[in-house]
């Protein structure tokens, strides 16, 4: 099946000569989890408001679920739900007001049933008589999110969902994406938080002064740039790492009593198994062996240091 | 057409007005009310008739004009600006909604608050003065024509202010300035030959004169002419939104 969102070569110069985005490529998958990591002014939120209306791209296409975003802007449109990243709402609206308003200027027929469900979900219903000016940060959040899904959207974009947003209504809101994506809705949320990408994507594409530098899965990519370490906790000490290891570049902890061989699944170094061999052939012993992963930030940050 | 989405629209701006029904509707009346006292009968029981019009009859639709103006840019104006100032401007863009229906919806929400206004305004006078309309049918056209158009040109307004102050510049230093000298409290006749002249380049005299026409079949000018200027305004200012919308002035740069 073809891509629900398809970007080709989309480029945006603001009126002050600032090339937000430098010819941006990208496709989503239908149904996955897509999360676009960056540092701040990477160009994520232009990349965003361009595919959802908000900003006119200085060039480039852009179709949603085949519908181009400028041609059939009405299709395109009625199937994306956005949660910008700052939290802005009219204040004066109630809950209850603000939702209804949201589905109705998507062009949806009112249908009570559906937004309360939404309000429950996302534990507003209690706050549906509340003016928005009332709520508390957090819930404000889940009135935005509350908007955006207020009209069904079959595709849903989280502009740094967890900025500023506490250790419940994170957990929370993961918790409803993974549900969104068992109904089948698309999912892309821009994030410079790596820990909340590597616990939500199916795939991660890195942006960086307007450019994609990187589109992987998420797997695919922390094993082929992850660095895995594997500790070796030592029966007796070591004084030295024996010469004949220096192949490996071990480090040996201070105390002597615990060896680090840090690895990558794509360089040429030799392989834990041939480590293992060695240790016991030069009847160095061990007690025990743990081996780590490391995270995407550590992946994130080396691609970042390679950038010209 | 996206028909729900500018009934959304609209409903939220028709609930923002009883909201805020103090400021939109009463304040408006108590100052007409205050015109009434001051002008209609303090001064206006020294000035003689104009046009065998009482002075406090002659000045009631240049007071509703007077409101419809400043009322219709302020409603327009800052419909659009507000969304914009809080970013919940966003939503909007998003929407499957044309630029066609984002105007119906604000600027429909915006005139039918002002003319509105502008009836309760006529009610409030005929409690002062004895009011007779000679025309209705095009007492009622310039009522909702003048509140389309305004509200349209607060539209703009609203879109091109980057700050509340500026919001406020147009109608203060322009709007108010053209209406008061606009006619809405003397004939045009009644001034001095250059100054006659010179008022003509006024737009405010023509919707003035025109309406006051409907009111008591007397004018400064011909109602062909208020009516034709009218239209023009209109035109201009459909004009300019088409713009706005067709470049994203604004909006979506």
């Amino acid at each position: 099946m073809p891509s629900i969102i398809s970007i080709a070569g989309v480029t945006k110069t603001y009126a002050t000569g600032f090339k937000a985005l430098k010819e941006i490529n990208l496709d989503i998958e239908r149904g996955e989890i897509f999360a676009l990591l960056g540092p701040n002014g990477a160009g994520k939120t232009t990349l965003i408001s361009i595919v959802c209306g908000i900003v006119n791209r200085s060039s480039g296409t852009v179709t949603v679920d085949g519908h181009d975003i400028a041609r059939d802007y009405r299709a395109a449109r009625s199937l994306i739900g956005l949660v910008p990243q700052e939290l802005t709402i009219d204040a004066f609206e109630t809950v209850w007001a603000t939702v209804n308003y949201s589905r109705g200027l998507f062009g949806k027929p009112p249908n009570k049933a559906f937004v309360e469900k939404v309000l429950r979900d996302l534990s507003l219903w209690e706050k549906k008589d509340a003016k928005a000016i009332t709520l508390s940060g957090g819930m404000k959040r889940r009135l935005m999110i509350a908007k955006a899904l207020s009209h069904e959207p079959r595709v849903l974009f989280l502009d740094e969902p967890t900025a500023g947003v506490d250790v419940e209504l994170r957990q929370d809101m993961w918790a409803m994406v993974r549900r969104l994506r068992e109904d089948g809705v698309t999912i892309i949320l821009t994030t410079h938080y790596i820990e909340e990408a590597e616990a939500m994507a199916d795939r991660v594409g890195v942006i960086n002064r307007g450019e994609i530098v990187l589109v992987d899965d998420k797997a695919e990519l922390m094993r082929k740039l992850g660095r895995k370490r594997l500790m070796l906790e030592l029966r007796s000490p070591l004084a030295a790492i024996p010469e004949s290891f220096s192949r490996y570049a071990l480090e040996l902890s201070p105390n002597g009593d615990q060896l680090t061989y840090t690895y990558d699944n794509q360089s040429d170094r030799p392989g834990v198994a041939s480590l293992i061999r060695d240790l016991e052939a030069a009847g160095i012993q061990f007690r025990d062996i743990d081996t780590e992963n490391s995270s995407l930030e550590e992946i994130f940050v080396n691609l970042l240091r390679q950038e010209p | 057409m996206n028909l729900r989405a500018v009934w959304a629209i609209y409903r939220v701006e028709m609930a923002r007005a009883l909201r805020t029904v103090l400021q939109s509707i009463i304040s408006p009346v108590i100052s007409t009310s205050l015109y009434f006292v001051v002008f209609g009968s303090a001064i206006g029981s020294r000035i003689t008739e104009i046009d065998g019009i009482s002075y406090g009859a002659f000045i009631v639709p240049g007071l509703i004009m007077l409101s419809l103006l400043t009322q219709s840019i302020s409603n327009a104006s800052f419909a659009i600006y507000f969304p914009k100032f809080v970013g919940s401007i966003y939503e909007l863009l998003s929407a499957p909604v044309s630029y066609l229906e984002i105007v119906i919806a604000y600027v429909g929400g915006a005139a039918t608050k002002s003319i509105v206004l502008g009836l309760i305004i006529l009610a409030t006078a005929s409690l002062f003065v004895p009011l007779h309309i000679e025309h209705p049918f095009w007492m009622l056209a310039f009522l909702v024509l003048t509140a389309v158009t305004f509200s349209l040109f607060g539209f703009i307004i609203g879109i091109w202010a980057k700050s509340f102050e500026q919001l406020q510049l147009v109608p203060l230093l322009i709007i108010t300035p053209l209406t008061f000298l606009g006619g809405s409290f003397y004939s045009i006749n009644m001034l001095p030959g250059i100054w006659r002249t010179v008022t003509l380049f006024n737009p405010v005299v023509y919707l003035i004169s025109g309406f006051r026409w409907s009111f008591y079949g007397k004018s400064d000018v011909s109602v062909g002419i208020s009516l034709g200027m009218t239209v023009v305004f209109l035109g201009v200012c459909i004009a300019i939104v088409a713009w706005i919308f067709r470049t994203g002035y604004r909006l979506r740069n």
